[in-house]
C-alpha cells in the first residue's frame, strides 16, 4: 500500500507548532513514506538494518539535529528534534533507534563532555554520516544498574588501556566509533566512570551481532569486546566524570523515545482504522462495530494525551527546565500505550495482523525492546516513586 | 452572423480524430448561438480528412498554409488564431497536448481568459456555460465565459463526433507575419509507440496483481482484442518500472476519460479512481471482492485475473470474430 | 543564471472535496495546503540549473494570500534564494493572474521562468504559456526533458502517440511535467535557513477577468456496479453485459 501517512491530530496540536517544527515534520514524514516504508517490511523479515538509507538521513539533516549549526548538524529545537523521532518511529523503532544512538548517544556525549577538537573532528562527521558512532554502556551483567559496569579503563604512560564486554549495544558492528563508558578507579566506585572516544578499527576491539532476535530486527543489536584496547590520551571525554555523565546522555535519548512511541502508536492507529473501515464481514465494515470502535476509541485517546504532554515536556527541555524526571514520566506513558495500541492494532487486524505486509506486528515486537531499553518500564517506575516520595524503592 | 472556430489539429498531414470531436462542440454551441462553424485547419499543404470536416458540422474549413506549419508551430499558429479569433464569438481546441499549449497562447493574444479541459456546454442568456473537472474529477466548476471571444478546450472522448453535415466550404486565409520563437523539431515514438492512454477509446490498467512485469503480455493481448485499446499502469507498477510514465492512470499520471476501462489486479485507491472515474463505463477484476475498485466498477469479476483475462481475452476474440 | 519559479499553494491532493457554503469553492477546513506538485518540478529544475551554472540566483513568485509565505518558505527551504509574495486573491480567470505575473516578472533580466504544468486544484494549465504571451517570450509547455546550455532550451514533451522535440533561445519560460526530475526534500538545514531569506511582500490587484464561477458541486454519484460472477465462467456474462447492455464494445 503505498498511501501517504497524514498523521493523526484529534486535538488540533499542529497548531501549538510552529512553521519550522512543521515543516521538519512533514520532511520525515515524507521521507519516510518514499524511502522507508517500501523497503522495511523485507528488511524486518530478513533481520538487515537497511543502511542505503544513511546517507539519505545524513543528507537532510536527521543527525544529531537539536546540535548547533557550526558542527553541520541542523540546530533545531527540541521539539523539532522530538517529531523528527516520532517520524521515524511511525517507520519503525529500529531505524529511529540507528538516528537516537547517533545523535543523542554519540553526537551529544561528545559535544556535552569533549574537548574543542574532539567536537571539530568528531561532530561533522557523524552529522554527515560519514562515521556512524554505538554507545557502550549496558553490560552483560550491567544493564538496570549501570552504576555497577565492570568495564576498566587503566592509565598508561601515553594514554589507556580498556577491557571488558558491552551487550545489547545498537549500531555496534556498524560503528566506526564508540563511546566506551569505563571505571578508571576502584571497581566499585561509579564516580569513577569515564566516557573514551574508541575508534572500533583499533585493536582489541571487537563487535559482533547478537543473533535471534524476534524484535527490533531491522536494527544491529550487538555485543563488543574490548580487550587490552589501548587509546591515547585524547581519547577520553576530558569533562565526562561519573556515571551520571553516561546517565545524561540516556535522558537526552529518552527524550526522543518518548515521542517515538507516539509515533509508533500513530502508525497502528492509523493503519488499523483504514482496515476497519474496508474490511467487510457480516455484510458491514467491522468498524461498525463495538468492539473495533472500543480499541479505536482507546488507542486515540491514548496518543491525544501522550503527544500534549510530550509537547509540553519539549518545550520545558528548550526552557531549559526539563528534569530527567520528567522524561521518565513520558518515556514510561508513551511506550506502554504504543505496545498496547500496536498488540490491540494486531488484534483488530485479524489474521492479517500477522503479516509483515501490516506493521502493527512488527511494531508490537519492536515496542518490547523500546519498553525494555533505555531504562526498562519498571525502572522508570522507581525514579518516578523516587522522586514522588522521595525515598528509594529499588 | 457570429462564429465559432473550431481548432483542428494535424500530424504528418493528416487530421487527427479529435479533430471531430472539437468540430462537434463548436456545432453544438452555433446551433445554440445561431452561430456558424469554422474550421480551421493548420498544416504546409494538403491535410487529409480536411474535406470531411463539412460532414462533421463545419459550415467552412479555413486552410493557414504555412511551411512552418508542417509541424506544430505555436507562435505562428496562435498569430493566426488572434487575427481569426478576434472577431469569433468562441474558439474552441481540444483539450490535447496540442491543444492545451495552443489555447492559453491565442486566449493571452486576445486578450481573454481560457476554459480548459470542458466537459459540458450549454449556452444561457448568449453566454456559454461549460463545465469541467477540477480537484482532480472530485468536483466540477460551472464557469461563465464573457471573453470576445470565449476560449476553451473541450476533454477527448466528451464530445463524441455527430453527423449533422454542414458545406464545409473551403477557403485559405492568410497567415500573419510572425516570428517563431519555438521551433519544434519532430516527433519522436515512445517505447512502444503505442496508443496513448488519454485518447483512446479503450483503456486496459493492470497493476500490482499482475506480480511481474512480463504478466503485462496478458493485458496488451487483451488490449489488442479490444481494438483501438492502449493499455494503462496503475502508479504502483510505474513506481517499480514496469512501465513508462507515459502509461500511467492515476492523480499524478493521466486523468483518462475512455468508453471503456478495464482495471485488472487493481486495487482501486483513491488515486488511481481520480484518473480514471470518468470513464463511461468501469469493468474490474480482482481477486480481492473486498478492494475499492468494486466499489466503483459497473462491472466486475472476482477472481484469480491469471484465468479470467486470458478468458476475456478469448471470448472477445470470438465475439469480434462473429 | 537568473532563474524565477512561479509557484501555487494548493489543497492538498488527498483532500476531500466539501463544497464551502458560497457554492462555487471548497470548504477549507481541515485542509492542508502545500505547494502544488507539479512547480515543485520547476523549484527543483531551477535548483539544478543554477547549481550547474555554478552560479546565479533563484527567486520564487507566489500570488497569494499571507498564508502563501508558509509555501514560499517551502520553496526557500528546498534552496531557492529569495521569494516575493504577491499579495492579492487569485483569480479564475488564467490571464488575469498571468498579468500580475508579468507586471512583476518584466524587465527583471529572468532567463529562465518556470511554472508547474498545471495547479492540481484549478487544473487549468495556462498560467505558464499566457504569461510567457504577455512577456513576448518563447515557450515550451509540459516538458518531460530539457536541457539548458549554451544560451539554448532543448526540450521533449509528451503528445498523444509520442514526444514532441523542440528548442528555444532563452530567455524562456518553460512549464514543468511530472517526471522531469525529483523534487528534492526541504533538508532540516534547509528548513532553518528559510526563515532567513529575504521574503518581499507586495500588493497586487487583479482584474475582473472574462471567466466566471457560477457554481462548484460534486461529480454525481454511480450508480451500484454489479459483481457478474467469479472465475473465468463469469466472463461470457461480462461480454454479453459489456455488449447489450453498456454497449461499450
Amino acid at each position: 500500500m503505498t498511501n501517504r501517512f497524514s498523521g493523526v491530530d484529534f486535538y488540533d496540536m499542529d497548531s501549538l507548532l510552529s512553521e519550522e517544527e512543521r515543516a521538519v515534520r512533514d520532511t520525515v514524514r515524507t521521507w519516510v513514506d518514499e524511502n522507508l516504508m517500501p523497503v522495511i517490511a523485507d528488511a524486518y523479515i530478513k533481520g538487515e538494518f537497511p543502511e542505503a538509507l544513511v546517507p539519505q538521513m545524513a543528507e537532510l539533516g536527521f543527525f544529531g539535529a537539536n546540535l548547533p549549526e557550526r558542527y553541520g548538524c541542523a540546530g533545531l529545537n527540541n521539539v523539532a528534534y522530538g517529531l523528527i523521532m516520532q517520524e521515524l518511529e511511525r517507520g519503525d523503532s529500529g531505524v529511529r533507534s540507528f538516528a537516537s544512538v547517533q545523535g543523542a548517544l554519540v553526537m551529544y556525549p561528545i559535544h556535552q563532555f569533549g574537548s574543542d577538537e574532539q567536537k571539530d573532528h568528531w561532530l561533522p562527521r557523524l552529522a554527515s554520516g560519514e562515521d556512524v558512532g554505538c554507545f557502550g554502556l549496558t553490560e552483560p551483567d550491567y544493564g538496570s544498574n549501570p552504576a555497577g559496569l565492570i568495564t576498566t579503563a587503566r592509565q598508561t604512560g601515553d594514554g589507556w588501556v580498556l577491557n571488558g564486554t558491552k551487550m545489547w549495544i545498537t549500531n555496534g558492528s556498524r560503528a566506526s566509533v564508540a563511546i566506551v563508558w569505563a571505571k578508571t578507579g576502584d571497581i566499585t566506585d561509579a564516580s569513577s566512570v569515564r566516557g573514551f572516544i574508541v575508534p572500533t578499527d583499533t585493536p582489541g576491539f571487537s563487535a559482533r551481532d547478537q543473533k535471534g532476535k524476534l524484535s527490533l530486527r531491522a536494527s544491529d543489536t550487538s555485543e563488543l569486546i574490548l580487550e587490552d584496547v589501548k587509546v591515547p590520551t585524547s581519547a577520553l571525554l576530558p569533562k565526562s566524570s561519573g556515571v551520571k555523565s553516561a546517565l545524561m546522555c540516556l535522558t537526552q535519548a529518552r527524550y526522543g523515545i518518548a515521542w517515538g512511541g507516539i509515533g509508533a502508536a500513530m502508525a497502528c492507529y492509523d493503519e488499523a482504522l483504514s482496515y476497519a473501515q474496508n474490511r467487510i464481514m457480516f455484510d458491514r465494515p467491522i468498524a461498525q462495530t463495538q468492539l473495533q470502535q472500543a480499541r479505536l476509541a482507546e488507542m486515540l485517546t491514548e496518543i491525544t494525551k501522550a503527544q500534549f504532554m510530550t509537547l509540553q515536556l519539549g518545550r520545558l527541555k528548550d526552557r531549559g527546565t526539563m528534569t530527567p524526571f520528567q522524561v521518565s514520566l513520558a518515556k514510561r506513558n508513551n511506550v506502554n500505550m504504543a505496545a498496547e495500541c500496536a498488540r490491540e492494532a494486531r488484534r483488530l487486524l485479524g489474521a492479517n495482523g500477522i503479516l509483515a505486509e501490516y506493521g502493527a506486528m512488527r511494531h508490537m515486537a519492536n515496542l518490547e525492546s523500546v519498553y525494555t531499553y533505555e531504562g526498562t518500564h519498571d525502572m522508570h517506575t522507581l525514579i518516578l516513586g523516587q522522586a514522588i516520595t522521595g525515598l528509594n524503592a529499588f | 452572423m457570429s462564429v465559432i472556430l473550431a481548432v483542428t489539429e494535424q500530424r504528418d498531414g493528416a487530421l487527427r480524430k479529435v479533430s471531430f470531436e472539437v468540430v462537434t462542440a463548436a456545432r453544438q454551441l452555433a446551433d445554440a448561438l445561431g452561430a456558424t462553424v469554422d474550421a480551421v485547419v493548420f498544416g504546409a499543404g494538403e491535410v487529409s480528412g480536411a474535406d470531411k470536416l463539412g460532414n462533421g458540422g463545419a459550415d467552412r474549413v479555413l486552410t493557414a498554409n504555412h511551411p512552418d506549419f508542417a509541424r506544430y508551430c505555436p507562435d505562428g499558429q496562435a498569430a493566426t488564431l488572434a487575427e481569426l479569433g478576434a472577431a469569433a464569438t468562441a474558439v474552441v481546441f481540444a483539450a490535447s497536448a496540442t491543444g492545451r499549449d495552443l489555447a492559453p497562447r491565442a486566449a493571452a493574444r486576445l486578450g481573454v481568459g481560457c476554459a480548459s479541459d470542458v466537459v459540458g456546454l450549454e449556452v444561457q442568456d448568449g453566454r456559454i456555460i461549460a463545465t469541467r473537472p477540477v480537484y482532480a474529477g472530485k468536483a466540477l466548476q460551472k464557469l461563465r465565459l464573457s471573453g470576445s471571444p470565449a476560449v476553451l478546450t473541450v476533454r477527448p472522448n466528451t464530445f463524441p463526433p455527430s453527423d449533422s453535415s454542414k458545406a464545409g466550404a473551403v477557403e485559405k486565409v492568410t497567415v500573419p507575419s510572425f516570428s517563431a520563437r519555438v521551433h519544434v523539431t519532430g516527433i519522436k515514438a515512445p517505447e512502444g509507440g503505442a496508443l496513448d492512454v488519454a485518447e483512446a477509446p479503450i483503456v486496459v490498467s493492470g497493476g500490482r496483481g499482475l506480480k511481474e512485469p512480463g504478466n503485462f503480455a496478458l493485458i496488451e493481448a487483451l488490449a489488442a482484442a479490444l481494438g483501438n485499446a492502449a493499455v494503462g499502469a496503475s502508479r504502483a507498477v510505474v513506481d517499480v518500472g514496469w512501465r513508462d510514465h507515459a502509461a500511467q492512470v492515476g492523480q499524478t499520471g493521466k486523468t483518462v476519460s475512455p468508453n471503456l476501462y478495464v482495471a485488472v489486479g487493481i486495487s482501486g485507491a483513491i488515486q488511481h479512481l481520480a484518473g480514471m472515474r470518468t470513464a463511461k463505463v468501469i469493468v474490474a477484476i480482482n481477486k480481492d471482492k473486498d478492494a475499492p475498485i468494486f466499489k466503483v466498477a459497473d462491472y466486475g469479476i472476482v477472481g484469480d485475473l491469471f484465468e479470467v483475462v486470458p478468458r476475456l481475452t478469448e471470448e472477445i476474440r470470438k465475439l469480434k470474430g462473429e | 543564471m537568473k532563474i524565477a519559479v512561479c509557484l501555487k499553494r494548493v489543497a492538498d491532493t488527498t483532500t476531500k472535496i466539501v463544497i464551502g457554503s458560497d457554492g462555487a469553492s471548497i470548504d477549507e477546513t481541515g485542509v492542508k495546503f502545500v505547494p502544488n506538485p507539479f512547480d515543485e518540478f520547476a523549484i527543483e529544475a531551477a535548483i539544478a540549473v543554477k547549481e550547474a551554472a555554478g552560479s546565479g540566483e533563484t527567486v520564487v513568485y507566489s500570488l497569494g494570500g499571507d498564508s502563501a509565505q508558509e509555501t514560499i518558505r517551502t520553496a526557500l527551504a528546498m534552496g531557492i534564494d529569495r521569494g516575493v509574495l504577491l499579495q492579492g486573491s487569485g483569480s479564475p480567470d488564467g490571464l488575469e493572474v498571468a498579468k500580475a505575473l508579468a507586471g512583476e516578472l518584466k524587465d527583471q533580466g529572468f532567463d529562465l521562468i518556470l511554472f508547474g504544468k498545471l495547479a492540481v486544484d484549478d487544473y487549468n494549465y495556462q498560467v505558464g504559456p499566457m504569461t510567457a504571451e504577455l512577456l513576448g517570450l518563447p515557450c515550451i509547455t509540459s516538458l518531460a526533458h530539457v536541457t539548458v546550455a549554451d544560451g539554448k532550451v532543448e526540450a521533449e514533451r509528451e503528445l498523444e502517440g509520442g514526444m514532441e522535440t523542440s528548442t528555444c533561445q532563452l530567455p524562456a519560460v518553460l512549464t514543468c511535467d511530472k517526471g522531469l526530475n525529483t523534487p528534492r526534500l526541504p533538508s532540516l538545514k534547509g528548513i532553518m535557513a528559510a526563515k532567513k531569506k529575504p521574503l518581499e511582500v507586495k500588493a497586487v490587484d487583479l482584474g475582473a477577468g472574462t471567466i466566471e464561477i457560477l457554481g462548484l458541486e460534486l461529480p454525481p454519484e454511480r450508480s451500484a456496479g454489479k459483481i457478474v460472477g467469479e472465475g473465468p465462467d463469469a466472463v461470457p456474462e461480462l461480454v454479453n453485459l459489456l455488449r447489450n447492455e453498456a454497449k461499450v464494445i
